[in-house]
């Protein structure tokens, strides 16, 4: 199971705080995660980027093309209250 | 050399709800090492306006575990590349009113000049890279402040 977290303007804009996903596959990306949230989440790609968002996994910043496994948490993380990272 | 840690480095990070007390925070530096010849205090609070508008309160939210990850790593940047002999970072979270205190960096050093750079290096960083939002709630509605100076 992945955890996946939005923060602040984001848990507005995408109606909710946690999700959880099924790690299905050994190979999963940042990006597989990414796809699978735009299906579920109406323009959420757009959303991203329109809002500059930071994404880090299990704390970290992280690419597209960082590995995710099962218990990994993926958070979105909109620009800090000082700016953009 | 650096006089030896008398606690974790949790102490002196924190990231809390509740209200901290500058005058007990600056003692505890104080307290730190005999070394010290002047600390340099950035104490950060509520201004009840903010571009245009009046400011009825402010929320903070932020990113348990990251948020006092980042600040691990800016005191401890701090202590490595600046002259001085302590750094303590405080956070406060959740409602905050008006006039009420928010952030806390106190760094202790021998001299000022390397207190007063890496105290000011430090809330630029803070402000960059830790996880911390804040959602201001004005007279015309709220707002989730993105960038300040």
């Amino acid at each position: 199971m992945i955890t996946v977290r939005f923060f602040a303007v984001l848990k507005k804009l995408v109606g909710r705080e946690v999700m959880h996903l099924d790690a299905n596959d050994d190979h999963l990306t940042l990006k597989d995660v990414l796809d699978r949230l735009d299906k579920e989440i109406p323009s959420f790609r757009n959303t991203l980027r329109e809002g500059r968002t930071l994404i880090a996994v299990n704390q970290e910043t992280a690419q597209e093309d960082t590995l995710i496994s099962d218990g990994d948490e993926v958070a979105f993380l909109p620009p800090f209250a000082g700016g953009q990272l | 050399m650096m006089p030896q840690e008398t606690g974790s480095t949790l102490e002196w990070v924190r990231i809390q709800e509740e209200d901290f007390s500058v005058e007990e925070e600056t003692n505890r530096i104080k307290e730190r090492s005999k070394r010290i010849g002047g600390i340099v205090t950035f104490l950060g609070t509520a201004r009840d306006f903010s571009k245009g508008r009046d400011i009825n309160r402010i929320d903070f939210e932020y990113y348990p575990g990251m948020a006092e990850k980042r600040l691990n790593e800016i005191r401890e940047r701090a202590l490595q590349d600046y002259d001085i002999i302590e750094v303590s970072i405080i956070h406060r979270v959740g409602r905050i009113e008006t006039g009420e205190n928010i952030v806390l960096i106190l760094v202790g050093a021998e001299h000022r000049k390397d207190a007063f750079r890496a105290c000011e290096w430090c809330i630029d960083e803070l402000k960059r890279i830790t996880p911390i939002w804040k959602r201001e709630e004005t007279t015309q509605g709220e707002v989730w402040v993105v960038e300040h100076p």
